[in-house]
């Protein structure tokens, strides 16, 4: 009977032992925790006029391959910019001082990260440079505003704008924005 | 008249019904600190209760994941979003499939299986034994099989959880080729510990308390006789059916 007993902890043990398991694996394989490199990091900072969706734990990637990750993101009060600690492996300390920070949309409907394009200063970053190159977030919003209002110039003595402006399907006699249908 | 009157007892005793499932709540975590002088026969109720489920946990659990990982890999190819396979098909499971199914399925294999004991021991008046012996049924035969609940449907939910996205994987990534990367780096990204993971966790202990105390107040209260006891199996299913789908919406309207 106590044998039977033991088997049955056993048992019964070895069973919440697999439940913990498969939390562990669920929480660290399959959620941002995955993308928490324990090892030694240094800060980058970039100032944006614009964020867009960009959030905290977003990946930063040089040449697509990801190299750290946003840490933190504040509004800097008397310039109204968002400020953006990028937190980037020790591993890659060799980036120019004169790259760009921009950020990207990763497919169409992916998550927005912080591409660092390169640049070609003999000098490389350090502890809590500032990234002066940077680019905001493309406003998908901005960009239609941008090529309606960009179809009305094209075509000058154009009387009637507000009607052309509601018909954006029309041939564009413009050269600066070609179709890519 | 008397149709009426049928009628109105009958909601009457619907009342009382909930009333005594409320009390013998009550009742149960009264006698919890009293049973954890039994706390062998708690681990073996765990035993019987969460590690002989692991089967048809596991084997369900595949082939939801597998389901929703060919249903989901059509609906998203119609928006061209098929590299969000990982984060959807996760998502579901860990939000909602997860904790609901394993909790219908728990109800079916084990909280049957509760009532139909606790039953025959009411019908062939062991619990009358116990009480003349001095030993609270509540406290050796109920409480146990209540905590052995609420601790493994969490892990049953964990293993069913984990082996969907493994069904999940199977299908998308190696019979209809997405990329491998994709849909990891993608279910990373956008998957949260204590958003997603733990509210699905605290989901599947509501449930397993749930279950449980349908299951165990169905055996007790239970006609001590052979049809009854058939009768209160099947009233275990459906209520726990019932109050599983019920409060996953309410908690999903709390926990959102």
């Amino acid at each position: 009977m106590a044998q039977q007993r033991q088997s049955f902890q056993i048992g019964t043990g070895l069973f919440i032992l697999l439940g913990f398991a498969a939390l562990a694996y669920l929480a660290t394989q399959t959620t941002s925790l995955a993308n928490y490199r324990q090892g030694d990091s240094y800060n980058l900072k970039a100032r944006f006029t614009n964020i867009g969706q960009l959030k905290l734990r977003a990946p930063v990637k040089v040449a697509g391959v990801r190299v750290g990750s946003v840490s933190d993101i504040v509004l800097e009060p008397d310039k109204l910019d968002a400020l953006v600690t990028l937190s980037i492996d020790k591993h890659f300390d060799k980036i120019p001082d004169d790259s760009a920070a921009a950020v990207f949309t990763s497919g169409l409907l992916g998550d927005q990260y912080i591409a660092l394009q390169p640049g070609g200063s003999p000098d490389n970053f350090k502890n809590n440079d500032e990234v002066v190159l940077t680019q905001s977030s493309m406003q998908l919003e901005e960009l239609i505003g941008k090529y309606l209002v960009g179809n009305d110039s094209g075509k000058p003595g154009d009387k009637n704008a507000p009607a052309n402006a509601q018909t954006p399907a029309a041939p564009p006699a413009d050269k600066s924005k070609p179709q890519e249908k | 008249m008397s149709a009426v009157r049928k009628d109105q007892s009958r909601f009457v005793a619907g009342i009382a019904q909930i009333g005594a499932l409320g009390m013998f709540l009550v009742q149960i975590l009264r006698a919890i600190p009293a049973s954890l002088r039994h706390i062998a026969e708690t681990a073996r109720q765990i035993w019987f209760v969460g590690a002989m489920s692991l089967v048809i946990i596991m084997t369900c659990g595949l082939f939801v994941g597998m389901v929703l990982g060919l249903q989901l890999y059509y609906v998203l190819s119609i928006f061209g979003g098929t590299a969000a396979l990982g984060t959807v098909v996760s998502l579901s499971l860990y939000r909602e499939l997860g904790p609901v199914v394993t909790a219908l399925l728990f109800a079916g294999r084990a909280g049957t299986s509760i009532t139909a004991e606790i039953g025959l021991m009411r019908a062939t008046d062991q619990l009358d034994a116990m009480e003349m012996m001095a030993v609270d049924p509540l406290a050796f035969v109920v409480a146990p099989r209540f905590i052995a609940g609420i601790i493994a449907m969490p892990i049953l939910a964990c293993v069913f959880n984990a082996m969907g996205i493994f069904g999940a994987h199977l299908v998308g990534v190696s019979w209809l080729g997405l990329d491998n990367g994709t849909f990891w780096s993608n279910m990373t990204s956008s998957v949260d510990v204590w958003k997603d993971v733990i509210n699905g966790l605290y989901k599947s202990l509501v449930f397993g308390g749930v279950c449980t105390l349908v299951a165990t107040f169905q055996g007790y209260t239970t006609a001590p006789t052979s049809e009854g006891v058939a009768y209160a199996t099947t009233r275990t299913v459906v209520f726990s059916s019932i109050m599983t789908l019920a409060i996953d919406f309410v908690m999903t309207a709390f926990l959102m």
